[in-house]
């Protein structure tokens, strides 16, 4: 009982907490403007220059890479163009190699063919003039050897067939033999 | 009137055991002076922020250290999370150093109840309290009436859009009350009684354990350390407590401006 006495008494003079000290509102804020202007002078424009310069490098580094990519792009794109232009012009300078070459073969075709004809023609030519030549020595020569052999198989007395196959025999290995030397004159 | 909830406990020994009250928080000044520890603890506070985020903003690097991380962490939440997202806009950017301000100041001073050797926090002192959430009011109001004029503004606070006339006699009244009038009562006593009570609270498990130890005896051996325990455990919901009281601090101050900066009721 005497100590609850004792506590009521002290609480009598004792501050109401609810009720401020006059000294410590004003120092709070005083304090507290003075750290608020200290903020805004000294700390809030470095942070904030901060994240503007930050964020600025970060957009600047993606601007940059995608001109870099867009350029890339273009690089590639052309390339491919040159690319497809040259196997154009592949495709082209073999078309025109094969056309080239056809006509190269036809042509060269033709001349051989003119060659051969020519040839051909040469030939028959100089067989049918041999042939000509031949048959006018032929001519000239059936008659006298015409003659002779009539002279001979008149000049014989024909006695029996053998006699005159022989003489016959005789008369053409003669004429074969004329005729073999005919012919190495002619070769 | 008295808040206190000095109870007496008849010990069987005899004394009685005092809990602390109010008298708690009445310091003497230092060395004779009137220069109390509350009074010194916002100087260390307001010196322990400004040195903080001077040291962390000098050097400007795009690429932060570890402590221009930690300042532009605590800078940018309180710039990006409760300016940025509340008040919005192109408004906000001019209100961040007041926000940030409060945010960081009301934090180490709520900090201060629960780092040893400091173990006050500011806060509990009704007077300091009173000076933030008077000045909130002042900027609030200030911002609103600076927007929209005086009629303009009080109209804005007052009368709620999207209501029939026939209502405004009732509404108006207690939206002027609610708006004008509680925001700042509520916005001092919710900071001031949170760490008021948390401080109660500790100095009541941590000495009610000593005097268990001291004075009971008997069970008074288990009950003590026990009540330690629960002091610890109550030190760490302190902490929450201390945090999450900066922190409804600010945001109710940036939903205030953005109320009074508000085209539309």
């Amino acid at each position: 009982m005497k100590s609850l006495l004792v506590i009521a008494a002290a609480e009598g003079e004792e501050h109401n907490p609810l009720l401020p000290e006059w000294i410590e509102v004003v120092l709070a804020l005083v304090v507290f403007a003075i750290l608020f202007f200290l903020i805004k002078k000294f700390v809030a424009p470095n942070f904030e220059k901060t994240f503007a310069e930050r964020s600025a490098a970060i957009e600047g580094g993606i601007a940059a890479a995608a001109t870099k990519q867009a350029e890339a792009d273009a690089k590639l794109a052309e390339l491919e163009k040159q690319l497809a232009d040259a196997r154009h012009e592949a495709a082209r300078i073999r078309e025109e190699a094969r056309e080239q070459g056809a006509a190269i073969v036809a042509e060269l075709r033709e001349q051989a063919q003119a060659e051969s004809s020519r040839i051909v023609e040469h030939g028959k030519a100089q067989i049918e003039a041999e042939r000509q030549q031949a048959v006018t020595s032929l001519r000239a020569e059936v008659g006298t050897l015409a003659t002779g052999l009539a002279g001979r198989i008149v000049g014989e007395s024909l006695e029996d067939d053998a006699r005159q196959a022989r003489v016959i025999e005789r008369f053409l290995s003669e004429l074969e033999t004329v005729d073999a030397a005919d012919a190495g004159k002619d070769a | 009137m008295t808040i206190a909830a000095s109870a007496t406990i008849a010990a069987e020994g005899g004394e009685g055991y005092h809990a602390p009250g109010p008298s708690l928080f009445e310091l003497p000044g230092i060395a004779g002076s009137d220069v109390t520890k509350p009074m010194v603890l916002l100087f260390l506070a307001a010196f322990l922020v400004f040195g903080f985020y001077y040291m962390a903003s000098r050097k400007r690097a795009l690429v932060p250290g570890k402590l221009q991380f930690a300042g532009e962490e605590a800078y940018g939440f309180v710039r990006n999370s409760v300016a940025r997202d509340i008040i919005g806009g192109h408004d906000f950017q001019k209100f961040v150093p007041y926000l940030v301000t409060v945010f960081s100041f009301i934090l180490v001073n709520n900090l201060f109840g629960t780092i040893p050797f400091i173990q006050f926090p500011t806060f509990s002192r009704a007077g300091m309290a009173y000076a933030l959430a008077g000045l909130s009011w002042l900027v609030y109001n200030g911002v609103g009436v600076h927007k929209h004029g005086l009629v303009g503004y009080l109209k804005l606070q007052s009368v709620p859009s999207g209501v029939s006339p026939a209502m405004y006699p009732l509404l108006v009244p207690l939206e002027f009350f609610s708006n004008i009038l509680v925001r700042p009562v509520t916005l001092a006593l919710r900071l001031f009684c949170n760490l008021f009570a948390g401080h109660i609270l500790l100095a009541l498990f941590s000495t009610g354990g000593l005097y268990l130890i001291q004075h009971v005896g008997g069970i008074g051996y288990v009950a003590g350390p026990l009540a330690w325990v629960l002091a610890i455990l109550v030190g760490f919901l302190e902490i929450l407590v201390q945090v999450l009281q900066a922190y409804v601090f600010v945001l109710l101050n940036a939903m205030y401006i953005q109320g009074a900066l508000a085209d539309e009721h």
